[in-house]
């Protein structure tokens, strides 16, 4: 079953063109990574299958309900219940990881699941203690976002988008405000959801990362998806001059 | 004996102390909900387009009330408001409601300014977040946004109390009883500073007060930062 089904998303921010007819589908379980040159329209995509943003055309169906569709040339959004319903079933990681900070890490943990879905407060304790083990931050459920590292935040983010136990998973360059020697154990958390059949759809600038982790990669460029496929296809076999020449700049630098 | 002159003058100027703490109370349990209202109002982008232009009825109306309470002087709004009623209506007020109406709703205009910029300091990312794991937009606002806004305009919100304290002597353009005007009444009854030194030390003690209280608030909510 795809759990996301966009077609033909378009965006503009004023006369700025920045998705230019995106489609694309996500399965149950599948891990999907979006590369690209930064302005290429990766993290609006995001945001627009995330409701952080309106697209301006197109269809988006989220775990099959429609979430918008496009009635003469308009973007049509569903009533306020669906797309809070549709909100339930996905979690998003952001770069700013964006915990609460006058929460402790158990706080941002369980206030969501308590106040959102009516989750008692032992049971929502109970499962955040679990995914805090997971995640190797056991000992921190005390601890304020302010007293952790970036890379132990960026953990307590995804603890705390997985505690809602949403059914897709989104990233949003979650190593890109972090020191490199602390984006390893991100990479670890994600790799450990992906070996559990998480469904994801991950942006990232992390190539060798996107490559291993995926089962789909896709290349943006200026809001179009230029090439798709299995990570052989697109980053050992691409025929496509673009993507060539992306690829060779990031394996220049790193 | 500058003892028993004290104790002497010590009963006006203490009337005139709980004045002053009334003037504080009543205007602070008015004035900071208001100035939460006016910090709203001023934000809300309700209203229309004409072209390229922004139409923002309710945000414009606080814009111009700001200015006035903010632009002219508290003293001539005092007089205004207590005078006023009475030029044009032949009706007139109790000398106490006017200085609390006076004062709250001049310092509403400034309490609004101080949590706005509050309210405006806090990252959009913690309302996105919010929004992600489903909060609503009040629920966002009361669980997410405003405990950290409380946090930020605390200091200034400090500074804002000890002048209106100060400022309860403006009441006295409208002859209504406080601190100072019990001094400078002793003072010429008596022809002596020492009523307005004493005044001045009361004044002192009561912001001491109010300072030492803000600094409990902020150091109750450094449990963290950010």
């Amino acid at each position: 079953m795809n759990l996301i089904e966009a077609k033909k998303i378009k965006k503009s921010f004023g006369r700025l063109e920045v998705l230019k007819g995106i489609s694309l589908q996500v399965s149950e379980g599948q891990v999907v990574s979006i590369i690209g040159p930064s302005g290429s329209g990766k993290s609006t995509l995001l945001r627009c299958l995330t409701q952080l943003e309106t697209a301006d055309q197109g269809e988006i169906t989220v775990c099959g309900e429609k979430m918008m569709w496009t009635e003469s040339g308009r973007a049509v959004y569903a009533n306020k219940n669906t797309l809070h319903n549709i909100i339930l079933n996905v979690g998003l990681v952001f770069q700013n990881f964006n915990l609460f900070p006058h929460f402790s890490v158990l706080e941002n943990l369980i206030d969501a699941p308590i106040r959102i879905r009516g989750i008692s407060r032992e049971e929502a304790t109970q499962r955040a203690r679990k995914l805090l083990r997971k995640m190797d931050l056991a000992s921190k459920e005390n601890s304020y976002p302010c007293e952790l590292s970036g890379g132990q935040q960026q953990r307590v983010a995804i603890a705390r988008a997985l505690a809602m136990q949403p059914r897709i998973l989104f990233f949003d360059e979650p190593t890109s405000a972090l020191d490199p020697e602390l984006t390893g154990e991100i990479l670890k958390v994600i790799r450990e959801l992906a070996q559990e059949h998480m469904t994801m759809v991950i942006v990232t600038h992390e190539m060798a990362f996107a490559r291993d982790v995926a089962d789909h990669v896709i290349f943006m460029a200026d809001g179009v998806i230029i090439e798709e496929g299995t990570p052989q296809q697109v980053f050992e076999n691409t025929q496509n001059a673009r993507t060539q020449a992306f690829l060779s700049r990031f394996s220049q630098n790193s | 004996m500058i003892f028993d002159k004290i104790t002497g003058m010590m009963p006006v100027l203490l009337d005139g102390t709980v004045d002053v703490i009334k003037i504080f109370f009543w205007t602070v349990i008015l004035s900071v909900p208001l100035g939460f209202l006016v910090a709203l109002g001023r934000n809300l982008r309700l209203g229309f387009r004409i072209g390229r232009f922004d139409v923002r009825p309710i945000s414009w109306i606080v814009q111009i009330y700001q200015l006035i309470m903010r632009g002219t002087p508290l003293m001539l709004q005092l007089m205004f408001i207590m005078y006023a009623p009475y030029y044009l209506w032949h009706v007139s007020m109790n000398r106490f409601t006017a200085t609390i109406f006076a004062f709250a709703i001049n310092y509403a205009a400034y309490f609004g300014e101080i949590f706005r910029s509050g309210i405006d300091s806090i990252p959009r990312g913690q309302y996105e977040a919010a929004k992600m794991l489903g909060y609503t937009k009040t629920q966002t606002f009361f669980r997410i946004i405003l405990p950290q806004v409380v946090k930020r305009v605390i200091p200034p919100t400090g500074s804002e109390f000890m002048v209106l304290i100060k400022d309860s002597a403006l009441a006295n353009v409208i002859g209504q009883p406080q601190l100072f005007d019990s001094a400078k009444k002793l003072m010429s009854s008596s022809s002596s500073i020492l009523p307005l030194v004493i005044a001045g030390v009361i004044f002192l003690i009561l912001n001491a007060v109010v300072e030492y209280a803000f600094k409990l608030c902020e150091k109750k909510l450094n449990y963290y930062k950010g």
